[in-house]
């Protein structure tokens, strides 16, 4: 086994020994899948909670859809390339790509900072980035059961129109994760900013309004004017929301579907980048506060 | 007749009195946020970013179409000035109050309110007040005020009045539809996610509801009276409404506040307090 050590970085904790590598790969796995079990278990506990919850949050793609079909309708059928029955599909695929976005906030890390939450995190010898990752991508399996009610609802309410290729369907099951991770990264990066100030609040709201309109959450993109298009193209947004939800609904073709794995690899590596950096200056500057 | 107060001698009971109880708890709860100035310009700042993106999304529709379900843009414009202007009076009014009630509820402190020696929904109606949100109330107006400069035809004193009236109707069944919800936490206690699911629907009435299906189109007006609260406030500033639409909502108001009131002393009977 010794030809697979391979010493960290990091030097090992005194007193223990530095594992080897494929004991260190389980041992995370290991994480993840506890992280996980535990949000299935705590979540689905509160699922009439999670259910309004969920039922608030279907009223927005369900008004976007209304007045998009609206419009289509009233310019003979289509806009932005979009028909009533495309506009459908997307607000539907819309509401699983929203809840599989819901991370970890920068709330939250006001929250564990002001009650000193942090500071018992930052003994334990795994990042804690990795608890959020996992316990939150578990939540996901709650959040799916709940949410196929709702489509089959909304699916009989609208009439979409899905033509997704094979290979759509297969990008848009990675292009979800592929979101989850680059949508988790950015928001840690927002709410390390609580290491410097502790009212974020502005700030996200600012970024919401962005990602709002910038991401495909409002509109689809092709229904901004051509500059706002070509902003959006050098913003992370578009790959955590309109780039899965087009590759189920049929919009984009061979290349663009592998073009935008590209990009979400590449918006992944620079999350985690300036996660690297932010983390080590900040928690220099972290003094805890509570108990 | 009225039960005399025993301290100050005035009456417990009646309009003036109501009046004079919000009042007090009002000038309490403007000199609490006086105190954190801070939190006006956080707020001024979230109104204006959400204030941004509704012109935004308003402005993408109209580069596409000339108008929504028969709507101009700037009557809907106008739709979006009595949306938010009737978010900042629900923000400052009714919002803080159910969240209060639905906490209490839970955590049995209910009781405090319960044994005051006044009419217990007034009580639960007026305890809080957030009086930085008027900002958006504020911001509504300015939003109405461009809107109707810019409406083909002007308004005149009775559709000045007419908005006025609708305005205080829809307010009135916000707080009603509200309040029965609320009281459905004697029952159901964990009732936090309201506040989401309203927020959620609210989001509904800044397009006027008849560009809604049928169906959404009943549920928003009836069902959570949004319609009423924004959508015909507006119809009387854009020539639209008709006298009937007022007197449905004339007589739909007092309906639902008779029934909450029921509702809140069915509700209160069944509840048993988990303080004592």
């Amino acid at each position: 086994m010794s030809a697979v050590v391979e010493r960290s970085g990091r030097p090992a904790a005194p007193g223990l020994p530095d594992r080897p590598r494929v004991g260190r790969v389980r041992s995370m796995v290991d994480l993840y899948l506890t992280e996980m079990r535990t949000a299935i278990a705590v979540q689905f506990q509160y699922r009439v909670a999670n259910y309004f919850y969920m039922i608030g949050m279907v009223a927005e793609p369900v008004i976007y859809l209304v007045v998009w079909s609206s419009v289509a309708r009233s310019q003979g059928g289509a806009v932005g390339g979009y028909t009533p029955g495309e506009f459908a599909a997307y607000y539907i695929v819309w509401t699983l790509v929203r809840n599989i976005n819901i991370v970890f906030t920068p709330y939250g890390w006001e929250w564990r900072i002001q009650k000193g939450q942090l500071s018992g995190q930052l003994l334990r010898p795994i990042h804690p980035i990795h608890y959020d990752l996992g316990y939150f991508a578990g939540m996901k399996f709650v959040v799916l059961v709940l949410w196929l009610p709702i489509a089959a609802i909304l699916s009989l309410a609208f009439h979409p129109t899905l033509q997704p290729s094979g290979l759509g369907i297969g990008v848009f099951f990675v292009a979800l994760w592929g979101a989850y991770l680059i949508r988790s990264l950015n928001m840690w990066v927002l709410g390390m900013i609580t290491f410097w100030t502790t009212r974020v609040s502005a700030i996200f709201e600012l970024y919401m309004a962005l990602e709002l309109i910038f991401s495909g959450r409002l509109v689809p993109l092709t229904l901004l004017p051509g500059w706002a298009q070509g902003v959006a193209n050098f913003l992370p947004f578009q790959w955590t929301f309109g780039f899965p939800i087009n590759a189920l609904v049929g919009k984009l073709s061979t290349t663009q579907l592998l073009e935008g794995l590209g990009m979400q690899a590449l918006w992944i590596g620079i999350g985690a980048t300036i996660i690297h950096f932010v983390w080590r200056a900040g928690i220099r500057r972290f003094s805890s506060v509570g108990n | 007749m009225d039960r005399a107060d025993p301290i100050a001698g005035r009456p417990t009971r009646g309009i003036r009195a109501a009046a004079r109880l919000w009042w007090v708890f009002f000038r309490v709860g403007a000199m609490n946020e006086l105190q954190y100035r801070v939190n006006f310009f956080l707020e001024l700042f979230q109104s204006l970013v959400a204030l941004a993106t509704g012109l935004i999304a308003l402005a993408l529709v109209f580069q596409h179409t000339s108008s929504l379900a028969g709507w101009s843009k700037p009557e809907l414009l106008a739709v979006m000035g009595v949306h938010v202007m009737m978010g900042g009076i629900i923000q400052t009014l009714v919002q803080p109050n159910m969240d209060r009630l639905a906490r209490e509820v839970q955590q049995g402190t209910l009781d405090y309110a319960l044994t005051k020696p006044r009419d217990s929904q007034l009580v639960i109606s007026v305890r809080e007040v957030r009086i930085w949100q008027t900002v958006n109330v504020l911001m509504g107006l300015i939003v109405l005020g461009w809107a109707v400069t810019q409406l083909q035809r002007g308004i005149g004193v009775v559709q000045a009045l007419a908005f006025a009236g609708a305005l205080v109707l829809g307010a009135v069944m916000i707080y009603c539809f509200w309040l029965v919800i609320s009281t459905g936490a004697f029952w159901i206690v964990r009732m936090e996610e309201i506040s989401e699911l309203f927020q959620g629907v609210y989001q509904a009435g800044r397009w006027p509801v008849t560009v809604y299906p049928a169906g959404l189109r009943a549920s928003l007006t009836f069902l959570v009276p949004v319609a009423f609260a924004v959508t015909v406030p507006a119809q009387a500033l854009t020539h639209r409404l008709t006298e009937r639409t007022l007197l449905v909502a004339f007589v739909f108001a007092a309906a639902l506040f008779a029934f909450t009131r029921w509702f809140w002393r069915v509700g209160l009977r069944h509840y048993s307090g988990a303080s004592a």
